[in-house]
This record gives structure tokens, sequence and C-alpha cells, in this order.
């Protein structure tokens, strides 16, 4: 009989290993998926895994999907760490490009060097104000964070989708619900010829830094790190409950108007009724696969990439379904959920 | 006629005069990762008999306890109840049984009521009949709780007696009680006492686990005593002196704990005048007008029962609730009420609160992280701005190299630490804060008395260099022996404070119950 048996303490190895076991889990159970489908295995495998990045080209866009990824989840995974449950990057983001790309569109066709930081000061102050509001619902009403986040997700959609089709529409666009094409002061420069990499992922690592550096190495990381273990014990040491849930929460807000500006200034180039896959939404798992580490978010990031690569190489190679993309995260961060046990627990047989 | 006459027989030839023990567990043994906790440990409980386990903290005690609850399997040995052998696998299978246990750390929900967690505990619905059994428990015992009262409002104290009421209202044949007066004032316990005596006497058996010697001799009919693991002895409580159960219990003798005297005239350091707040919950204890001055020197202990508000003077004390006004809590001459613990540590108050895990320290971070908590108001622990691991790391290994903590290093967690080592290490945490002012609520609840002593005579020595220790407990004999003036706190009122060597424990008692005499 297989049974479980609490350790003496949490296993550190475990909290590494239990990811790299639920990816593999996840690999085996999506190969199941795709004999059961009647997909040759193999080749699934490789349209999935590794043709995408075969390529510099896919390797410039692994890069290029995992930047908002990255940014999103190490921000997340500092709040998460405070219990602060931002669940509503999703909607940041869409405001951080909404900001942006006003901006954008404000000094169309100006070539001034300031185009692109104003953008990027916009961007970050919209995703700020949208994660503001919950932050301060919560603080003055108690009201749970996570609901409102995610519910202002839905507001900050609608909000882009009536935007691009009225106020912010391109006015020689044939009433497509899209904005005029950004000018070139107000694009992201690539740092890789012919390849759709851009500066983005550059701040991307540079967030990655910045994060480590503040969890583990600032008063502030601490007392995120404290609230979120133990809120008495953080008052008992003086950290304020509702500085933090601010910080932590413009802090989200922040990064995932960012990523969301990079996206518009980056890949797409316009605002369009629908400019992420979800990145706000992936970068939880993100979070959580990284083991809430900023160092843990950056590959976790990349493997998360990968799964939107792939969905789309399955798509065009092997004509399944975009879905397996999500099929995919999902399989993720159950299996995630599941081995994590693990650090806990141990298996015995009897 | 002929069935009474079947059992007669059956009674017989059990033999009437060898009882069959209600419960036997013979041969326990159970190891952890890096440590033997039960060592082929044998044990009977008698129907109707109390029978105490005692051993320091670590000593196997918990583990014992917790296979015979079927919360653990163990590696080895078996239990047999009433004389047949049983598998305990799980809580369940031991209530089915009949065995009831009241925790020392309590699995109550915060936000439900008295009602619905005993409700809850027991699997039926919160009606007026479970209502009522609870009042009619209450009263007959001596365990005083509204039923409707929301759990996080309740004191320590009080959330123990929805336990002791719980585990009551399933009418167990044996019940677990392990450290059940850490939390209870004199006249509580005498009352428990009764209540535990009156329920042995109707034949309940009580398996009691306490370090409490005195508690033990009054109460327990035999006890089993424990050490590393170990059964060291069996012995008859009533027969033995305090004395020389501890030195069973911890194998060498016991330093008695000096008393202190003289009153000190140092410059008053901590000072309350006319202290008031008013509390924002409904249920919780309003504070009126206390004064209080210590002195440099001085240690003076205030009594009390919980729920009269000991964790509200706490809160205000640390600085998380802050006060009306600023100058109704002065420290060093400094008036501090209107500011956060932070700005009060750097001014010299360092507090320890009663709870350990989750407010004293922080469970899930390493005690170098934990010294860092509160250190870092005080202590140097930052280079350039940034969080110095290494300076957090040497002021852990000092507080466990001088308080003899019990650990595998500075990495270890909070959590991983036994009771009286972790409040070894908060309390000397504090200490080597240099404070000015300290003040600590509960020093030595559910700690062993050696680490106890070692608290005590740190807490003397801090005294002794010329800081104002205040003490918060509910252990007379702990602020009878470790302090110069005594008072009590009752529902929110300060007494009038006595010097320790000129009162008694019965004084003492009526100033704990509000008597202003």
């Amino acid at each position: 009989m297989i049974a479980l048996q609490r350790r003496a303490d949490p296993s550190r190895l475990m909290g590494y290993l239990a990811p790299l076991l639920a990816l593999g889990i996840t690999l085996l159970a999506g190969l199941v998926l795709f004999a059961v489908l009647g997909v040759p295995v193999a080749a699934a495998f490789y349209a999935f895994f590794i043709e995408p990045v075969s390529t510099l080209y896919g390797l410039a866009e692994l890069g290029v999907k995992a930047a908002p990824l990255i940014i999103i989840g190490v921000a997340l995974s500092i709040g998460f760490r405070a219990q602060v449950w931002n669940i509503g990057a999703e909607g940041q983001l869409i405001l951080g490009a909404i900001t942006g790309a006003a901006v954008a569109l404000v000094f169309y066709e100006n070539d001034g060097w300031y185009v692109l930081p104003l953008m990027i000061l916009a961007s970050v102050l919209g995703g700020m104000a949208w994660a503001g509001i919950p932050a301060l619902l919560k603080t003055r009403f108690n009201v749970n964070e996570i609901l409102t986040s995610l519910m202002l997700t839905y507001v900050a959609a609608l909000l882009l989708s009536w935007l691009v089709s009225g106020p912010m529409r391109d006015p020689d666009g044939f009433n497509f619900p899209e904005s005029r094409l950004f000018h070139d002061a107000a694009l992201l420069p690539r740092i890789l010829q012919g390849t759709r990499l851009h500066a983005g992922t550059l701040v991307a690592l540079g967030i990655v830094l910045a994060g480590w550096v503040l969890l583990s190495r600032t008063l502030l990381g601490f007392a995120l790190k404290v609230n979120g273990a133990a809120p008495r014990a953080g008052a008992y040491a003086a950290f304020s409950q509702t500085r933090l849930i601010w910080i932590a929460m413009l802090m989200g807000g922040g990064c995932a108007g960012l990523a969301g500006l990079f996206e518009v200034a980056g890949p797409i180039g316009q605002l369009l009724p629908s400019i992420s896959p979800g990145y706000g939404f992936t970068a939880i798992i993100v979070a959580f696969l990284g083991r809430l580490h900023p160092l843990g978010v950056l590959f976790a990031g990349l493997v998360m990439a990968l799964t939107y690569l792939g969905g789309e190489t399955a798509q065009i190679t092997l004509n399944l379904p975009l879905a397996v993309t999500g099929v995919f995260q999902g399989l993720l961060l159950f299996f995630l959920l599941a081995t994590d046990v693990l650090i806990n627990y141990r298996v015995v047989f009897k | 006629m002929p069935e009474s006459s079947n059992s007669a027989i059956a009674s017989t030839s059990s033999g009437p005069l060898e009882p069959v023990a209600l419960v036997e567990m013979q041969g326990i043994s159970k190891a952890y990762p890096g440590c033997l906790a039960n060592d082929a440990i044998d044990i009977s409980l008698q129907a109707g008999r109390v029978h105490a386990l005692l051993g320091e903290n670590g000593a196997g005690k918990s583990t014992l306890v917790k296979i015979l609850y079927g919360l653990l399997a163990s590696d080895s040995g078996s239990i047999r109840w009433q004389g047949k052998p049983v598998d305990i696998d799980s809580p369940a299978t031991a209530r089915e049984l009949g065995i009831a246990m009241v925790f020392q750390h309590f699995s109550l929900f915060d936000s439900l009521s008295v009602l619905e967690n005993i409700a809850l505990g027991m699997d039926v619905d919160a009606n007026d009949r479970l209502r009522q059994q609870i009042i009619d428990v209450s009263q007959r015992y001596g365990l005083p709780l509204d039923p409707e009262r929301s759990v996080y409002s309740l004191s320590v104290g009080e959330r123990q007696r929805i336990e002791i009421i719980r585990c009551l209202l399933q009418e167990p044949r044996l019940l677990i009680m392990d450290e059940p007066t850490s939390v209870l004032t004199p006249a509580e316990v005498s009352d428990l006492f009764d209540t535990l005596e009156r329920l042995a006497s109707e034949g309940l058996a009580i398996l009691y686990i306490s370090h409490k010697l005195e508690e033990i001799r009054r109460l327990c009919d035999e006890a089993t005593i424990l050490r590393a693991g170990r059964k060291v002895a069996e012995a008859d409580p009533r027969a033995e002196s305090a004395r020389s159960l501890a030195a069973l219990m911890m194998g060498s003798d016991v330093p008695p704990a000096s008393i202190r005297g003289s009153v000190a005239t140092g410059e008053v350091l901590l000072s309350l005048e006319g202290l008031s707040h008013v509390a924002s919950d409904s249920h919780g204890i309003s504070l009126h007008g206390l004064d209080l001055q210590v002195r440099a020197g001085e240690i003076v202990g205030i009594a009390g029962v919980a729920g009269n508000g000991q964790d509200e003077l706490m809160q205000v004390l640390i600085g998380e609730t802050r006060l009306q006004r600023a100058d109704s809590l002065m420290v060093c001459g400094r008036a501090v009420g209107r500011l956060d613990p932070g700005e009060r540590r750097r001014l010299g108050l360092c507090c320890v609160p009663e709870e350990r895990l989750g407010h004293a320290a922080v469970p899930t971070l390493s005690l170098s992280d934990n010294a860092f908590l509160t250190a870092h108001h005080r202590k140097p622990m930052c280079n350039a701005g940034l969080v110095s691991h290494k300076l957090s790391r040497e002021f852990a290994e000092q507080i466990i190299e001088r308080f003899k903590v019990r650990c595998h290093g500075p990495g270890s967690l909070a959590s991983s630490l036994s009771g009286g080592n972790l409040q070894k290490f908060i309390v000397g945490r504090e200490i080597l804060q240099s404070p000015k002012v300290l003040v600590v609520s509960q020093p030595t609840w559910g700690v062993d008395a050696g680490a106890a002593n070692a608290i005590h005579e740190a807490i003397q020595a801090l005294a002794n260099e010329g800081a104002a220790v205040l003490i918060v407990s509910q252990d007379l004999d702990e602020l009878m022996q470790a302090s110069n003036r005594i008072g009590g706190l009752c529902a929110g009122r300060l007494s009038a404070f006595f010097p320790t060597l000129e009162t008694t424990v019965q004084k003492v008692g009526l100033l704990m119950g509000g008597s202003h005499s």
C-alpha cells in the first residue's frame, strides 16, 4: 500500500524537484492525450516542444512570449509571498496597454526621444491605477482582492473593446476596431535583426534581478515575507499591513501595465481588441511554477512561453486546436499542486 | 436472573483482584528522522484513576499520546483496550472507543461561534439542544462559556474551555489532557481539579500531561515519567516530593530560583499614567486608567486570569494598538503611546507576546530571519541599505549559544523547535538587544522546568543590569518567585501593587479576582 507520511521539516530539495516532476508528468499526460486523439506521438512531441525552438527566429519568439510572463510573474510572486492575491494582472496589462497607446497616439508622427519613455511611464501608471482599485477596497473596506481584481479584468477588456471601436479607432482604418499603427518613435527597438525580439526582453531580465534583490536583501522584501507567513508577527515587527498591500498591488499592476505596453509597442505595434493571449493569468501559473522566486519565475516563464509556441505549431502542422495550449497549462498547474504535497510529505510503500 | 449470574461468572473469570486495565500500551516505539521519540514504552491506564505523564519538552510525551489518539502510527508495539488488542488508526477510531483529548494547541475556527465550533468537532447540528448541553456541562464542571461568542474574541484560557467541553460532551471513557492548566488561575485550576476528580470517581480514566509537579502531586494517582523517549520510572506522585519528581524527569537536580527581595529605588523607566483603551471589538476588554511605574532593576508581576485585558494590555504596550494619549505610556521619560512597535523598540522597549508561533516568531522562517525580525530595530543588521544575512545569522548564533537553544543551527525553521526551546530563543532575542524595558507575557507557558529556569535567570540578570521588567502571567507561582512587586489585572483594571515578600498567594488571588483591599 502507498501512504503519505508527514516529514519532520518541509523538504527543501522537493521544493525544487516538485516543479520538474510536475513538468515530467505533464509531458507524459500530454503525450497520452495525443495518443488518445490519434495523433502520432513522436510528431506531436516534436511539433510541440522541439520545432518551435529549432530556429533562431523560434528562440527569439520564445523570448517575446516569455518576457510578459516573466515581468508579471516576478511581481505577482512578490505579492503572493505577502498573501496579496492579485488575480487581475490581465486587466492591469490591458490598462497599461491602453494608457501607453494613448500616449503613442497623442504624439503620433512625433519623433521625439521622449515618446517611448512617456509611454512606459503612462503604462506603469495605468496598470497601477487599475490595481489601486482593489488595493483601496481591500485596505479601506476589507473587500477580498481576489474577486475585485478578477472582475476588473473583464471591465478592462470591455473598456479596450470600446476604445478601439470608438475614441481610439484608426480614422483611416475602414472602421476596423483597431488603432493607428504606432509611429517608429513609439515602437520598442528590436535587439535581434530579422526577429521580433525587442528591448522589453532585457527589461524582463532586469526585473528578475531587481525582484531577487528585493526579496532576499531588502527590508521591504523581508516585511512582505513576514506579513504573508504570519501577519501578527508582522504587526509585532512594525510592518504595516496596509502599506504592504498597497505596495504589492501597485507593484503587480505596474509590472502588468509595463508588460501590456511591451506587447502593443513591441510585437503588435498598435492597439487591437485583444492584445494578450492571457499572459496575466498564465503569469499566475508561472509564479507558482517558479516557486515564487524570481529566478524560478525566469525558467517557468520560458517553459510556459513554449506552451504558447507549441500550441501554435501543433495547430499549423497537426491541425490540433489552439486550446491544446490551455490544456497543457492547466495540466501543469494541476500536477504542480499535486507534487507540492511531496514538500511536506514523503511517500512510503508498506 | 440467569443474565446477572452469567455476568457475575464472566467478571470472576477475568479475576476480581486484578481488574483489566482500560488501556494498555506495550513496547511502543516511534522513530522520527534523526530521533527516537518513543523507545519501547509501556503504560497502562485504569478506569477511575488519574495517571500523570511527566517529562521535559522533547521527552516523547506528545508522540506517545498522539499514537494513543490515532494521530500517529507506532513503528512497533501494541495497544489493548479493555484487554482486547485494537488498532487505533485514526482519531475517529479513538473517539469510537471512547478516547477524548484536549490538546495544548487548539484547533478552532476563529470566525465561528463556540456553539458552531463544538458542533463541527462533534459532527452534529448547531441546534438549541446542543446549546443547552453546552450550558449544562459548562455549569456542572465550572467552565463558564457563552455559546454564542465568536472564538476570535476569546482568550487562550476561554478557548481551552471549549475544547474541554467538547470532549466532555462525547462522554468519553478516557480523557487525555495535554498541559491543561497552563492558562488557568489557581481558582480555575482548583475548579478543574474538582471536575477531574469527580469525573474520575464516575469511572473515567484520565491521562494528565503536565510540567507542574505540584499539580501532579495533588491530582494524580500514579505517574509515568519519560526522559529522552524512554520510560525512566513509574512513581506514586503523592509519595514523592516535587523536587524528587523533577530530578526523575530531568535526570539531575533542579536549582531553586532565587526569590527577589529588595524593592528597587532606581529611576522610573516604564510608566503607565492613566492608560485607557476602549476595546474595538464588543467582546474585547477595555483598559481603564491603568497606573503603574516600573523602576530600573525591578521586576513587576501582573497576575490575572486570561481574558481580563492581558491581550489588550500587551497589544498596547507592544504598539500594535496605538493609544489615544501619547503620554499615557512613557518609556525612559519619553511619551510613546502613539509610536509604532519599531520606534518603541529603538527607544528601548522590547516585548515578548504570549503566542510564540505566529506572533513572536514566524514559523516558516529560519531562526536567523526570526532574529532579524525584531533585532533590526536596535542592532545594525544591514550593509549599505541591504539586509545582511551574515549579521542576522551571527546574532542568531549568539542567542542559540547564550541560551542553549537546542536546534540544528540558525538555519532551522522556528516551527521545528519545541515550545521551550523556541521560547528561550525569543526571550533571548529580546534580552540580547539590551532593552531598557522588557515586557514579557507568559514567559514560561508550556515550557519545561529546565527551560523555565533558564528564562527566569536571564530575566533576573537583565533586571540586575538595570533594566525595568514587567511580567504578565497567569502562573502565580512564577510571579511569586520572580517578581519584586506584584499586583492583579481584573476586568481591565489594575489592583494596587505589593512587595512580593510581604504578600501571599491567597492575597494575590484576591487581587486577581478584583478585590482591592
